[in-house]
């Protein structure tokens, strides 16, 4: 269990929030147009990564908002939060 | 040729104070090249090396494991065999594993301890009822024991489950697999990794995997912290750190590696002689020969390498086991633990090919590996032998998330996910 900084109601713990898993996976625009390799792609295929991951997580039991977070995924300390929409930290 | 393991053997070595046991396996350093190279040193992974050397007659192997074998979460599952599966690809799967359990010991002339205690499996609500018979009925179409039991009979089978109609989730009726059970998890892969060295399978631990060297389209070998080994054919058993493997070789998989966690409690007279588990509460328990009770927990919903999960997943598991067996409430828990599961979308396993010719996985096992282990070792040394699945994995292809024949297990594998 670990502490998340809700960008909206401060710091909570972890079991309010309910994960989203990884962020920054664009819907295609045309699903239609995609063959079966690229929709799988989207629909199915995870970086799963051990280390750096930008994730989505939901306050479920507080504002009920969607936002982004940087997590060590080997240990899980958090590195960043931020709102949807907003760039992720390059650093 | 090896000592065979027997009374005599007992009472011979009895006489030196035991302390002149043989080691049940060598500690080779890595040769420079492998006919295979098994990547994993858990249960599936020897017991994927022992079937190779076995029925295929491949003996230039090796198992590389970056830690000690059956460290991980071969050494951290809760131990429970069983193949009532709902889906017939899953059923032939796990049934043709808990045939070779059957007879392991004999095999290996090495104690898995395999115990055919049953696994019951409780109904909680009118669909959990309905989903249950359902699963009793395909089971038995496909060939696999299962009996539907009403409340009276579940509390007959396991006198200690309070089935009173009062509490939050009323005990409704259940289904008992009676060839199912528990064996020694630990003793598997010793099992395992001393019949596979016996045939000349060199078992390398702290050896971890830093790279995947590929030639166009085709494997050349794996880069380890010991250097470089050579080899034509490479299957991956590294469980929840299949990704990371898979992201060596250029390749994506559709897992998501995430905690799952377990405890044991004091030890204590026997108490439950079978093993409950409970898909609406997310609770299951047997009792170990040591004595412990051995409770499972869920998963935690979140992607983490930690080896440990938050403690309001187990306080959740907890308070169903009290609801469940109020007899537990003073019981004190003595060690609790995660392991990383790798879970596929579908809740079923990979044991495929991909597009990488001499590349190939075993992984997505999720949180229900360790039941079928002799069957995946089996299934995945006739893949990696004959380069192409045998008809019982074939349906547990890499190829099934595009073409979206997947093998749904979710729910239906009798505990959820």
């Amino acid at each position: 269990m670990f502490l998340i900084e809700c960008p909206y109601c401060g710091e909570r713990e972890q079991s309010e929030f309910k994960a989203g898993g990884e962020a920054h996976i664009i819907r295609p625009k045309q699903p239609t147009e995609l063959s079966d390799d690229q929709w799988a792609e989207y629909l199915f295929m995870r970086k799963n990564i051990k280390g750096m991951q930008f994730e989505r997580w939901v306050h479920t039991h507080g504002c009920r908002k969607w936002f982004n977070v940087v997590r060590d995924t080997s240990n899980d300390i958090i590195k960043a939060v931020y709102k949807m929409g907003e760039k992720p930290p390059t650093k | 040729m090896r000592n065979k393991y027997s009374l005599f053997s007992l009472v011979k070595n009895a006489f030196s104070y035991h302390e002149n046991w043989e080691k049940a396996w060598k500690d080779p350093e890595p040769k420079k090249e492998y006919d295979a190279i098994i990547v994993g040193g858990g249960g599936h992974g020897l017991a994927t090396a022992y079937y190779l050397a076995k029925k295929h007659d491949m003996k230039n192997i090796a198992v590389v494991e970056k830690g000690w074998i059956g460290g991980g979460n071969t050494g951290r599952n809760t131990t429970i065999i069983r193949s009532n599966y709902l889906w017939d690809a899953s059923a032939g799967l796990y049934d043709h594993a808990l045939k070779i359990w059957e007879s392991l010991s004999q095999e290996l002339n090495y104690n898995v301890m395999f115990s055919q205690r049953g696994v019951m499996n409780l109904a909680h609500n009118l669909q959990d009822v309905r989903d249950l018979k359902r699963r009793t009925h395909a089971n038995r179409l496909n060939g696999i024991d299962a009996v539907y039991l009403n409340t009276e009979q579940v509390k007959k089978f396991c006198p200690i489950i309070n089935t009173s109609p009062d509490i939050r989730y009323p005990v409704l009726g259940g289904t008992l697999q009676r060839r199912a059970g528990t064996a020694r998890h630990d003793a598997v892969a010793w099992g395992y990794a001393r019949g596979a060295d016996e045939m000349g399978v060199d078992i390398i631990q702290n050896c971890e995997v830093k790279g995947i060297k590929r030639n166009g389209d085709s494997v050349e070998g794996i880069e380890t912290t010991k250097g470089f080994i050579k080899a034509k054919k490479i299957g991956v058993v590294a469980a929840g750190h299949s990704s990371v493997i898979a992201n060596m070789a250029g390749l994506k998989l559709p897992l998501e590696s995430k905690p799952l966690q377990a405890l044991v409690s004091e030890p204590v007279k026997p108490i439950i002689d079978t093993v409950v588990m409970s898909n609406a509460v997310h609770a299951y328990v047997s009792q170990s020969d040591k004595g412990e009770l051995v409770i499972g927990a869920g998963t935690d919903d979140y992607v983490s390498y930690s080896q440990k999960g938050s403690h309001d997943i187990v306080e959740g598991t907890l308070n169903a086991i009290l609801e469940l067996y109020p007899i537990f409430s003073r019981m004190r828990m003595l060690r609790q633990w995660g392991g990383i599961v790798d879970i596929c979308p579908d809740a079923s396993p990979i044991i495929s090919k991909t597009s990488i010719k001499g590349l190939y996985f075993n992984c997505g096992w999720g949180t229900g590996g360790f039941k079928a282990t002799p069957g995946s070792g089996d299934l995945f040394a006739h893949t990696i032998a004959n380069d192409e699945p045998h008809k019982l994995n074939a349906a547990f292809n890499l190829n099934r998330f595009v073409s979206g024949d997947l093998v749904d297990e979710h729910g239906a594998a009798a505990v959820a996910h």
